[in-house]
């Protein structure tokens, strides 16, 4: 019950207090930090741009059934089967069955956090398939049985060293410390892979209403080839990423690229309308768009915080956020990490379990600043405390703010209180600190200040005396 | 067959139903692009583009250089076919990856290598092991330095990924200003009858998975040569 929140501290307090390992995540940021800021200063007006942005979400977002049907009706004319996936198990289970049905023996899948969320690769193999990622981060922590570390950059958290031992030990590889050479070992099984797999599973950066597509962003190339060489193509679409028409994409796809790494373009954009059409040349005989609500409708019906479901996963607000680069990506132990995630994880599995990770935020508000499409972040995440508070009080609280306000009430208690504090002030410091110490949690990272000898108010009160 | 294809409706319908999101925060009034536009709008804010096509030519050939693509021009198809003659003659290439398309077609007139044409169908295996992938495009884009490529217009989805090298053939007249541009020209090329692939192609496959150091040839082409015709 309150273990996801201890987690949290627990690994937070462990990932903070390794100084190697924040300067090397801050290392990793800071050459996107020069190339985001470049890029961003190509744009005419990057403001305007999010403004724009922003408005097409929410025109998208608030007429989703309408937007959604004309996707479906697009796409399914040119051949594709659309299945809506209330939630994780729902969506699961259709993939199995399509696999199943079609004797599929090996399954390759580029980059998607949305099977990550439906935990689908367990799931896969607990039924026998066996099930590769292509993106070499994603493939690099598979190997490590571990999580993503990051929305973009899933391996961001690992050195070269520890990617060669990896490696060596799971591919029987030769040790190396050049990113290069391991880039290719993971290439060269790759493609061989490539050309066993008969079902290919990807993720959706953005689907298209007006003329049925998907379109997938990617740097390396494994999307393009996990979509054009299985027989079977199996797309993961969250019901939140329908964009209205084509052109909207002349506006989203240099601004993910910009504000998720630092480029112009990333590399390869592609628009998917359907399988294999007549007279083509290749392409997959059957695709599959998985539509998953998995909870996205609790968060459409939340209207203040509604917006969030305009995200388009860039991680630019985590790679801002001074609490993700300090406590990094596993002390969430979410699969959207960050602001992004503190903000919807608790609509998505629940505000008792999660409502924790709002207090996560320092809300300074650097996560606003950076999103792309304008997601008011550290206000959803100030709601959420809000929304936390009410349905889950917390009796401590209830009954020190309640002495609070009572004490900041009546003149006559604050004076009692601050004179008791100047009489107690003293033992305090003795135990400063220490186990014994009521204030520990604050005092142990922080010096409490010393209270006045005299208040404001007693000065006044003297220095009037003494004039008149 | 479609799954919860109703409940789902139902429960976005009933999420929306009297229940207004806050507009947001914008300080240009923008709804009515957003409601209503045709990539127009967004013009004013993304990154600038020349009005004339040496402009463009120019900031294309800038943004290749600093994706590492190699941007080539060349005065004549006789050029062109010298230069990739010399191309595959450098890099030792074996067996090349081609499809029919009049230029394409036209540049590889004096190859005499092994080529794996792929408009009707080919094994997977024998496009694998070929050393460049010949395709054409549909159109160059100035803004981003990328080019557009179709099932069409590069043989299929795999010809321009698979092989390790990427070489294009495009005119001088297939560029455009930007990817509003180049979605207008898909519109206007194929109407309603879409090719079930279209994908910009921004320098070669890269990652910078390890330490965030950037590595070409990830999965697709290490190297990526764009030859304009004038
Ligand atoms: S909330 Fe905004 S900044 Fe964060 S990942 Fe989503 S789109 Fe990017």
């Amino acid at each position: 019950m309150a273990s996801q929140s201890s987690d949290f501290q627990t690994l937070s307090r462990r990932y903070t207090a390794d100084k190697g390992f924040r300067a090397f995540i801050q290392k990793g940021m800071s050459g996107y930090y020069k190339k985001r800021d470049q890029n961003k200063a190509n744009f005419q007006d990057w403001q305007g741009a999010r403004d724009l942005a922003a408005e097409i979400k929410y025109e998208a977002i608030n007429h989703l059934d309408k937007y959604l049907l004309e996707f479906e009706e697009k796409i399914t004319a040119r051949g594709a089967k659309v299945f809506w996936a209330q939630n994780a198990e729902a969506a699961r289970e259709y993939i199995l069955k399509v696999a199943k049905e079609n004797n599929v023996h090996s399954i390759i899948k580029s980059k998607t956090m949305t099977s990550e969320e439906i935990h689908l690769n367990d799931a896969l193999e607990k039924q026998g398939f066996g099930v590769v990622e292509s993106d070499l981060g994603e493939y690099i922590v598979q190997l490590r049985k571990e999580a993503p570390f990051h929305l973009v950059f899933p391996a961001m958290h690992l050195t070269r060293r520890q990617i060669s031992d990896l490696f060596q030990k799971e591919l029987g590889s030769e040790p190396t410390d050049e990113p290069e050479k391991l880039t290719m070992i993971a290439r060269d099984i790759m493609r061989r892979k490539y050309c066993e797999a008969d079902m290919g599973i990807s993720g959706t950066n953005f689907a298209i209403a007006e003329t049925g597509m998907i379109s997938i962003t990617e740097n390396e190339g494994n999307a393009r080839l996990t979509t054009s060489l299985p027989k079977i193509h199996v797309a993961l679409l969250g019901i939140e990423k329908v964009l209205p028409k084509l052109e909207d994409l002349s506006l989203f796809l240099p601004m993910l690229a910009t504000a998720g790494a630092g480029q112009t373009m990333t590399c390869y954009n592609t628009m998917y309308a359907g399988p294999r059409q007549l007279g083509e040349p290749d392409g997959p005989e059957q695709m599959h768009i998985v539509l998953l609500d998995n909870r996205r409708t609790e968060l459409l019906a939340d209207a203040e915080q509604r917006d969030s479901l305009g995200c388009i996963r860039c991680g630019a607000c985590l790679n801002i956020c001074p609490i993700f680069k300090n406590v990094g990506g596993y002390s969430y132990g979410t699969t959207y990490g960050g602001p992004i995630g503190s903000v919807i994880t608790p609509h998505l599995r629940g505000l008792k379990d999660w409502k924790h990770l709002s207090a996560a935020s320092s809300l300074c508000g650097a996560c606003t600043e950076a999103c792309p499409v304008k997601i008011d972040l550290h206000h959803h995440l100030l709601q959420n405390r809000r929304n936390g508070a009410k349905t889950a009080p917390n009796p401590l609280e209830k009954i020190s703010f309640g002495g609070f306000s009572l004490m900041m009430g009546h003149p006559s208690l604050y004076r009692l209180a601050s004179g008791l504090g100047r009489i107690f002030q003293p033992l305090q410091g003795l135990v400063n600190g220490t186990i014994l110490d009521p204030l520990r949690s604050w005092t142990d990272s922080r010096k409490l200040p010393t209270l006045a000898p005299q208040s404001f108010h007693e000065q006044w009160k003297k220095q009037r005396n003494r004039k008149l | 067959m479609n799954g919860g294809r109703a409940i789902i409706l139902g429960r976005i319908r009933e999420a929306l139903r009297n229940n207004p999101a806050p507009r947001p925060h914008t300080s240009h009034s923008q709804s009515e692009a957003a409601a209503d536009h045709n990539g127009h709008a967004q013009r004013e804010w993304l990154p600038k583009v020349g009005e004339t096509l040496p402009e463009r030519i120019d900031l294309f050939a800038k943004i290749s250089e600093g994706l590492t693509t190699e941007f080539q021009r060349v005065p004549t198809m006789s050029a062109a076919r010298h230069l990739i003659t010399k191309l595959a003659t450098e890099s030792q290439w074996k067996k090349i990856g081609s499809h029919s398309h009049q230029d394409v077609d036209a540049l590889l007139e004096e190859i005499e290598l092994p080529i794996v044409r792929t408009e009707k169908g080919y094994a997977i295996n024998d496009l694998e092991s070929c050393d460049a992938g010949i395709t054409g495009c549909d159109v160059l884009v100035a803004q981003t330095g990328g080019i557009m490529v179709s099932v069409e217009s590069a043989g299929g989805r795999a010809l321009s990924v698979l092989p390790p090298h990427h070489v294009v053939i495009a005119r001088t007249s297939q560029m455009v200003p930007d990817l509003t541009a180049a979605f207008e020209h898909v519109k206007q090329k194929y109407g309603k009858q879409f090719p079930s692939f279209l994908s910009f192609i921004t320098g070669p496959s890269r990652t910078g998975d390890i330490e965030r150091i950037l590595v070409l040839g990830a999965h697709g082409p290490k190297r990526l040569t764009v030859i304009l015709l004038d």
